[in-house]
């Protein structure tokens, strides 16, 4: 793979939520980077922090939670020391959204093209109110909207044709970098196939980034040129597509894979589950937060938690199964007092 | 107007028949079964059997009972709603002409001063929700709530008439000007502006002021909670987080986006509170002497004026009812999924 230009750098991002049993660490100490025009596909089972991580990157979190560490450098500078309106002016303009539930992402007493020209005329009050217009129409159009269907209220479009509206609400601003949160989760199955297919159009036709979150592996194997592994917060994972698929190395990401159905598969043998479930995240394990669910557990992995670090160019793991420790090779470790 | 539109309308007309016919039978039983009677009322108690008798064959309270009933509803159909039986004997349909004017100059600022703050402070509870502001905005629409509409309008004569004499105490304009002021359509404020009497006008707008916000204030706590709770709930719902991710600014996304989606409940409790609200208006002009319909049916009442009291009721009936059909319409207006 050439070499990519890095639109965003996530540097040690912890986002913690206070709640009456305690703060809840949902994602912790996360780093990686976005490149400039990639499709980077965040895996995980629910509640393991990507939609939390998702909202993080443009700084959304609510109270009771907030992003307790980590700095966001996106073109080189950190948002994470933007104040409120510089924040408001990045969202939408250099990052955008789009939402799991189209049925319910948009205003429903707002026509879709009210829309469009209210994000346009809020970044740039210049504009003239036909002008944004005019680009709006033009905009939709391309993304298959037709110019009659601009006036109609949300209510009275389809679900593919709103997650449309909601495409062309990311991009109208020319927004570098598109989050899009379980985007096609709600869509039938034909729906879904067609807007992977129109979400890769963008992302060559507009030259955008595209950050898919979802827990569905195959539609990340379908879309994504790079895959990061989500687990109780922690990345655990990260690499092309190709690598990730061909050869997991971090066991969660084995197993995640293995659960998924394949028409190839044997009659007699039976899918694979993972044992256990995700952890508390309240009291996460000490060590690594998968190892009692792991079952190429070590006595290490119990006490000490590895490094997400590079094992081969590109690749990253947050595995002790790859990383060296002098404790490693004994096989029981004496807790340190 | 779509033709469903228009089926829409003559149903809920149509409906209002078996209402306003259910409510005047009960008005017209009750008031012959409570004690008393007009004849009473107008004569004392010591006058003669056979001059009660004579007034009760003139006014026909000698007829079968049921004989007046069914009278009474045929002059229901035809509007005309008969003569009061007592204090004059006038139509009933001039005298409520005379008063309803007055009610009415009563109780269109009074809702919309409730509407203003109820809503206004409402959303802005909900945009600051669990600051110092909310609290006291919340507690402010209990106490409100809570006292009696005429015990409010007591406080506030005491207060802005009495102690600090500000407004006038009671009335709809000076009596000075009473006696050169001249009433074509009975409502006060077009009256004064038609003949260009600015002085009679000030005074007409100052006799309004107390009532009004008594009634008003008094009926805002409701609507202060309920926009309150749904402005909260649409702030969170998903389509002003997508707002929000889009930029938009905070304001926008409670006053524009969210404030325009509670309007369906605070406008179903507006129409509801209609009836609420003529019913404190007979509180509201009964302490301010406000010579309205609600101040006439009391009086009626005391006095027994059977059909005075069943064509008020009827009148307020109607009224609540027209109000109701006419928010229902609002609705599609506000709403695009709404379709009749």
């Amino acid at each position: 793979m050439a070499e990519k230009e890095v639109l965003m750098q996530i540097k040690d991002l912890s986002v913690t939520y206070e709640t009456r049993l305690g703060p809840v660490s949902a994602v912790e100490g996360v780093s990686f980077d976005i490149l400039k025009g990639e499709i980077l596909g965040l895996v995980g089972e629910s509640g393991c922090g990507k939609s939390t991580m998702g909202k993080a990157l443009m700084r959304m979190i609510q109270p009771p939670g907030r992003i307790s560490s980590g700095k966001l450098i996106f073109d080189g500078e950190d948002i994470m020391t933007y104040d409120e309106n510089q924040m408001r002016d990045f969202r939408g303009r250099k990052i955008s959204m789009i939402f799991q539930d189209p049925m319910t992402s948009l205003n429903p007493v707002q026509r879709v093209d009210e829309h469009l020209v209210e994000a346009i005329q809020v970044h740039e009050p210049k504009t003239k109110p036909s002008d944004a217009l005019g680009r709006s129409n033009t905009l939709m159009e391309r993304l298959g909207i037709q110019k009659q269907r601009m006036k109609n209220y949300p209510h009275q479009l389809s679900g593919g044709m709103r997650q449309r509206v909601m495409i062309g609400l990311g991009l109208v601003l020319n927004a570098n970098l598109i989050v899009a949160d379980e985007a096609t989760t709600s869509l039938d199955v034909i729906v879904e196939a067609k807007l992977v297919d129109q979400l890769k159009e963008i992302r060559d036709e507009f030259g955008v980034t595209l950050l898919v979150i979802t827990h569905n592996i195959a539609l990340v194997a379908e879309i994504s040129d790079r895959v990061a592994v989500m687990y109780a917060g922690h990345l655990v994972e990260l690499g092309t597509v190709e690598k990730i698929f061909d050869n997991p190395l971090h066991p969660y990401t084995y197993g995640l894979l293995s659960s998924v159905p394949n028409i190839k598969l044997d009659e007699r043998e039976e899918l694979y589950k993972m044992g256990g479930e995700p952890p508390n995240l309240t009291h996460p394990p000490k060590g690594c937060r998968f190892h009692p669910r792991c079952p190429k557990a070590m006595p290490i992995c119990e006490t000490i938690e590895p490094q997400f670090q590079e094992v081969a160019r590109g690749r990253f793991v947050k595995c002790w199964l790859y990383e060296n420790h002098p404790d490693k090779t004994t096989k029981k470790i004496e807790v340190a007092a | 107007m779509s033709a469903s539109l228009r089926r829409f309308i003559i149903t809920r007309v149509l409906l209002t028949i078996p209402m306003v016919l259910i409510l005047v039978t009960m008005i017209f039983f009750i008031m012959r079964i409570l004690p008393g009677d007009p004849i009473r009322s107008q004569l004392g108690p010591r006058v003669s059997e056979e001059q009660a008798n004579a007034l009760r064959e003139r006014l026909g309270l000698n007829r079968p009972l049921y004989v007046q009933y069914f009278d009474f509803l045929w002059d229901m159909v035809t509007l005309d709603f008969g003569t009061a039986l007592t204090q004059g004997e006038r139509p009933i349909l001039d005298e409520l002409g005379e008063r309803m004017p007055a009610t009415i100059e009563l109780t269109i600022p009074a809702i919309a001063i409730t509407a203003v703050i109820g809503i206004f402070s409402g959303a802005y509870a909900a945009k600051n929700r669990k600051k110092p502001v909310d609290y006291v905005i919340r507690l402010m629409s209990i106490v409100a709530y809570s006292i009696p509409v005429f015990f409010m309008g007591l406080i506030f004569q005491i207060l802005f008439s009495v102690r600090l004499p500000v407004f006038p105490l009671a009335g709809r304009m000076d009596t000075l000007m009473m006696t050169t002021f001249e009433s074509r359509t009975h409502f006060y404020v077009i009256d004064a502006i038609l003949a260009q009497n600015w002085k009679a006008l000030g005074s007409v707008l100052m006799h309004l002021v107390l009532p009004s916000v008594t009634l008003g204030l008094a009926l805002s706590g409701v609507f202060v909670r309920l926009t309150r709770v749904n402005m909260i709930e649409m702030l969170q719902s998903d389509f002003i987080t997508a707002g929000r991710a889009r930029g938009l600014p905070e304001r926008r996304l409670a006053y524009r986006h969210s404030l325009r989606n509670t309007f369906i409940p605070i406008l179903t409790l507006l129409g509801l509170q209609f009836a609420i609200l003529l019913a404190g208006a007979v509180l509201t002009e009964t302490t301010f002497s406000w010579p309205g319909v609600g101040r006439y049916l009391v009086e009626r009442i005391q006095l027994r004026d059977y059909t005075a009291v069943q064509a008020t009721i009827a009148v307020f009936a109607l009224f609540v009812a027209a109000v109701s059909l006419l928010m229902d319409i609002l609705y599609a207006f506000i709403d695009p999924r709404i379709r009749y």
